[in-house]
């Protein structure tokens, strides 16, 4: 962490500085999409904090276009952390490149380094089905399986082999009462999940995220499909996870972000360009570009 | 000054409207929705015209219809069951062939019809005394028109239905009854006793004298391969060897086994052939004389006889009666009389059976490899040109498909397995000529490229996201494909499976090279251990149809039956395709219902 720390703060001064100068000639964000590279703005309060997952210089390309550049953060362990930024901005690519799921595209290339825990997720030779069972994922669009609620909740068990009744109900009973589902579908546990709403198939998905308890829990717009009061039991739903797991998330909706996370991070054409603790981050920006997007002024 | 503006861009957008001549026809789409509705209409009309043709002459064969007696200026009595009609224009040779006398009027009533005759083709029976089968009537040519009250209909074993009046019953050469009426109450009273006589008979003959062939043939088999085994024997060891004197004793052995089976097998069979003859001999006791239209007289035994009635007397109720017995007999017996009478149950039993015998091979098969062409293989040209090869094995001929059939696994596959599990069977060969599992991997053959196309198909309409989320919870490839997509693509691979079976159900030419036959009453599953005789030829619907209508001896009594035989062969088709129609919807309820 103090290497990281040293590799920061000179590089966030040196970005406030030339921020200054954009006030005058052109803003940093139209800089980056003129091609040039910033580092990263960071508060240095994350670096109190223990990472979950440590990112570091990490790019990725889409056949010959690249996606993310040198983006390098640390998630904060048991905290929840927002990724924010314009569409096409690289935070779901970012997302998904935790848990390799861009390995399934045949023109992905990434460089850089990964960390879960100071294990490594992109050395040579790292079992990916053993990665994935560490981290659970809740997608953009609700996709449960076609099959009962009960065996959505415990496919991650199924796919183990576990076959012991006692603990396949035991987990599916406390995942679903962990996605605050419980209630509503403890009758019909056996009926296809393809029959539940929209905001319970989400939950559903995060109960089926949390059934393997894992080290990391990744959010890709979980809201994004669904209307307010869905939206608003899910991310009643995150704050109750907040402290349990650490949470990597994704939106679109800035208010969301202010509301559920601690920590946010600002990209932008596949930079990272701000990221610090939720409250300063929109009440106070370090930089005026990320003020100008927050406030709707930009993007 | 905007009002202004405002009421300008209005102006300005009327005129253009106007310019135009309001929305035109072809912006609208109407001829073309009308042109896609009428050929959609045409296909319609097509099908039901097809469909109605094959019901109602299908549905009609086994009507029985009334008996009717013409008599010909000429003095000739033509009986018999109308077929059908039709108008023609008679040569004049015909007109001046008739006696004097009837020539103009013949000629006054062709002229009223504008030279154009009717005819009616009368089903006349009797083979076996006048030759024919049918007989023309021209309308011209007849002086009266009469339903006989006594005219019975004989539908019989061989030589095809007789018509005829009752005059005399005779049992054990005594006459018993003289006069239509007193015979047909004898025959009536006699003739269920003596169909069960027969009826057993049958049962004895095909089932008991088959049990005993079907032993003495493995008696032999096994008196065979021990012979085998001692020419083996001196081959490799030579004559003086241990193992040739084994041999040699092994065969006195099985010599002197065979010897004692042969003589128990022979005992009984005498035994079942003396009671075959006992019944032959009781049923040989009843006889009924008939008397044809032309005065001919007939004596015809009872066992004979399969089915009897006066047609003209029958009520409504008889006649439905009448009806049903024959399309049970239709569906349930073996055929008779070159395939033209008696049922075509062997022909059922063999379609169906095949076909479930190809989709059990065909379906794993094609998933399998459309699974591995849309899952595992990368997209490249080589995946690209498999794919169009197996587009293009759709369009390949069936027959060619039946060509390589006989050639790779009737005579190769085939082959080989008989040299090694059926050497003591050799020259006759077991698998090595046509029979249902050959015909089924043929059929199977030709529908792959269906099952694999449509399994790709819906392999690929498995949601990008359900894939995703199953990797996600650290699922392997391999169990994504058995959990996720195989359960999520199964209604659509049932869709190829259904396609497949009424492709393959439907083909005739491929089967006529690799083990359809014009008449095979030994079912390729039966009673007789192991039970499943895949080896065996077999009939098929499609096939049937086929021999009906092109190989019969008696072709216009066989056409009805090609309508009723097709007629079967669509409603089998049609149940095959509903068992797995509902088999998929019920898939699809599981897998497939959305909340979005």
């Amino acid at each position: 962490m103090t290497g990281m720390n040293n590799a920061m703060n000179p590089g966030s001064g040196s970005a406030q500085k030339e921020s200054g100068r954009a006030d005058q000639k052109q803003s940093q964000l139209q800089r980056i999409a003129d091609g040039e590279w910033f580092p990263p703005v960071v508060d240095p309060a994350i670096n109190k904090e223990t990472a979950a997952v440590s990112i570091k210089n990490f790019n990725l390309w889409y056949g010959s276009t690249q996606a993310l550049f040198d983006v390098s953060m640390d998630v904060p362990r048991e905290k929840v952390t927002a990724l924010i930024g314009p569409s096409g901005c690289g935070k779901s690519t970012l997302l998904r490149s935790v848990n390799r799921l861009n390995d399934l595209i045949d023109s992905v290339r990434v460089k850089g380094e990964m960390n879960l825990y100071g294990d490594s997720i992109y050395a040579r030779g790292v079992d990916v089905i053993e990665l994935r069972k560490r981290m659970g994922m809740v997608a953009q669009k609700p996709n449960p399986f076609p099959m009962s609620i009960y065996e959505n909740v415990i496919y991650p068990l199924r796919i183990d082999g576990i076959r012991d009744r006692r603990i396949l109900d035991e987990v599916c009973e406390k995942s679903l009462r962990g996605a605050a589902l419980w209630e509503e579908s403890k009758d019909r546990l056996h009926q296809s999940a393809l029959g539940l709403s929209g905001g319970q198939q989400q939950r559903l998905c995060v109960a089926r995220a949390i059934a393997s308890e894992p080290e990391i829990l990744l959010m890709d717009e979980p809201c994004s499909a669904l209307d307010p009061i869905a939206t608003g039991k899910i991310e009643d739903l995150i704050d109750q996870l907040r402290g349990e797991y650490t949470i990597l998330i994704v939106t679109h909706n800035m208010q969301q972000a202010a509301r559920v996370s601690d920590y946010t991070a600002f990209m932008y054409l596949g930079q990272m360009v701000e990221y610090g603790a939720t409250p300063a981050l929109f009440k106070k920006p370090r930089l005026k570009e990320t003020e100008d997007y927050i406030s709707g002024r930009f993007g | 000054m905007n009002t202004e503006q405002k009421t300008n861009r209005k102006k300005s957008a009327r005129s253009w409207r106007r310019q135009s001549g309001g929305t035109s026809i072809a912006s609208l789409g109407q001829p073309m929705v009308w042109l896609a509705g009428g050929m959609l209409a045409l296909s319609l009309v097509m099908i039901i015209a097809l469909l109605l043709l094959v019901v109602v002459r299908g549905m009609g064969t086994f009507w029985p219809g009334d008996i009717v007696s013409f008599t010909t200026v000429t003095g000739e009595t033509v009986a018999g069951e109308i077929t059908r009609s039709s108008s023609f224009k008679p040569r004049p040779e015909l007109v001046d062939n008739l006696p004097e006398h009837e020539q103009a009027k013949a000629r006054q009533m062709l002229a009223g019809n504008d030279g154009i005759s009717e005819r009616v083709l009368v089903r006349t029976g009797n083979y076996e005394l006048d030759n024919n089968h049918f007989t023309w009537v021209n309308d011209f040519t007849v002086a009266d028109t009469d339903y006989p009250q006594w005219l019975v209909v004989m539908e019989r074993l061989t030589w095809g239905r007789f018509y005829g009046v009752p005059r005399e019953f005779h049992v054990d050469g005594n006459l018993v009854a003289e006069g239509p009426s007193a015979t047909w109450e004898q025959f009536e009273q006699h003739h269920r006793q003596v169909r069960q006589r027969w009826q057993q008979r049958r049962q004895l003959e095909s089932h008991d004298v088959g049990k005993i062939n079907h032993a003495q043939e493995q008696a032999r088999l096994e008196l065979r391969s021990a012979e085998l085994a001692l020419q083996e024997a001196r081959n490799q060891f030579g004559a003086r060897s241990d193992q040739y004197r084994q041999a040699q004793l092994e065969l006195d052995q099985a010599e002197s086994l065979f010897a004692g089976k042969d003589e128990e097998l022979n005992r009984r069979y005498d035994e079942i052939r003396a009671r075959i003859a006992e019944l032959n001999r009781e049923n040989d006791r009843y006889q009924i004389t008939l008397e044809t239209a032309n005065g001919q007289l007939k004596v015809m035994g009872l066992s004979e006889v399969v089915r009897a009635y006066p047609a003209n007397q029958l009520n409504l109720l008889d006649r439905i009666g009448i009806y049903l017995d024959r399309w049970c007999e239709f569906l349930l017996d073996d055929p008779r009389e070159a395939n033209s009478e008696g049922g075509v149950f062997p022909a059922i039993f063999g379609t169906v059976v095949m076909t479930l015998i190809m989709v059990v091979f065909v379906v794993p098969f094609g998933v399998l490899a459309a699974l591995y062409l849309r899952e595992y293989a990368k997209a490249g040209p080589l995946v690209s040109i498999i794919r169009i090869a197996v587009n293009n094995l759709a369009g390949v001929p069936s027959i060619v498909y039946g060509v390589f059939g006989l050639g790779f696994f009737c005579y190769l596959m085939g082959g080989t397995i008989d040299q090694l599990f059926f050497s003591e069977k050799l020259p006759n060969p077991t698998f090595g000529t046509g029979g249902i599992l050959w015909a089924s991997l043929t059929l199977a053959l030709l529908s792959l490229p269906v099952v694999i196309v449509a399994t790709e198909e819906a392999l690929a309409a498995v949601p990008g996201s359900m894939r995703e989320g199953s990797y996600a919870s650290g699922a392997s490839k391999w169990q994504t494909i058995q959990r996720i997509v195989l359960p999520r693509a199964m209604p659509g691979i049932m869709t190829g499976m259904i396609l497949a079976m009424a492709r393959g159900a439907g083909e005739v030419a491929p089967l006529m090279l690799v083990g359809a036959v014009k008449l095979a009453p030994e079912l390729p599953v039966d009673g007789i251990a192991p039970f499943f005789h895949l080896e065996r030829s077999f009939m098929h619907l499609g096939f049937h149809i086929y021999d009906l209508g092109f190989q019969s001896q008696n072709s216009e009594a066989a056409i009805p039956m090609v309508f009723s035989t097709t007629l079967l062969l669509i409603l089998i088709i049609t149940m095959l395709n509903i068992g797995a129609i509902w088999l998929r919807n019920r898939l699809r309820r599981k897998f497939i219902v959305s909340a979005f």
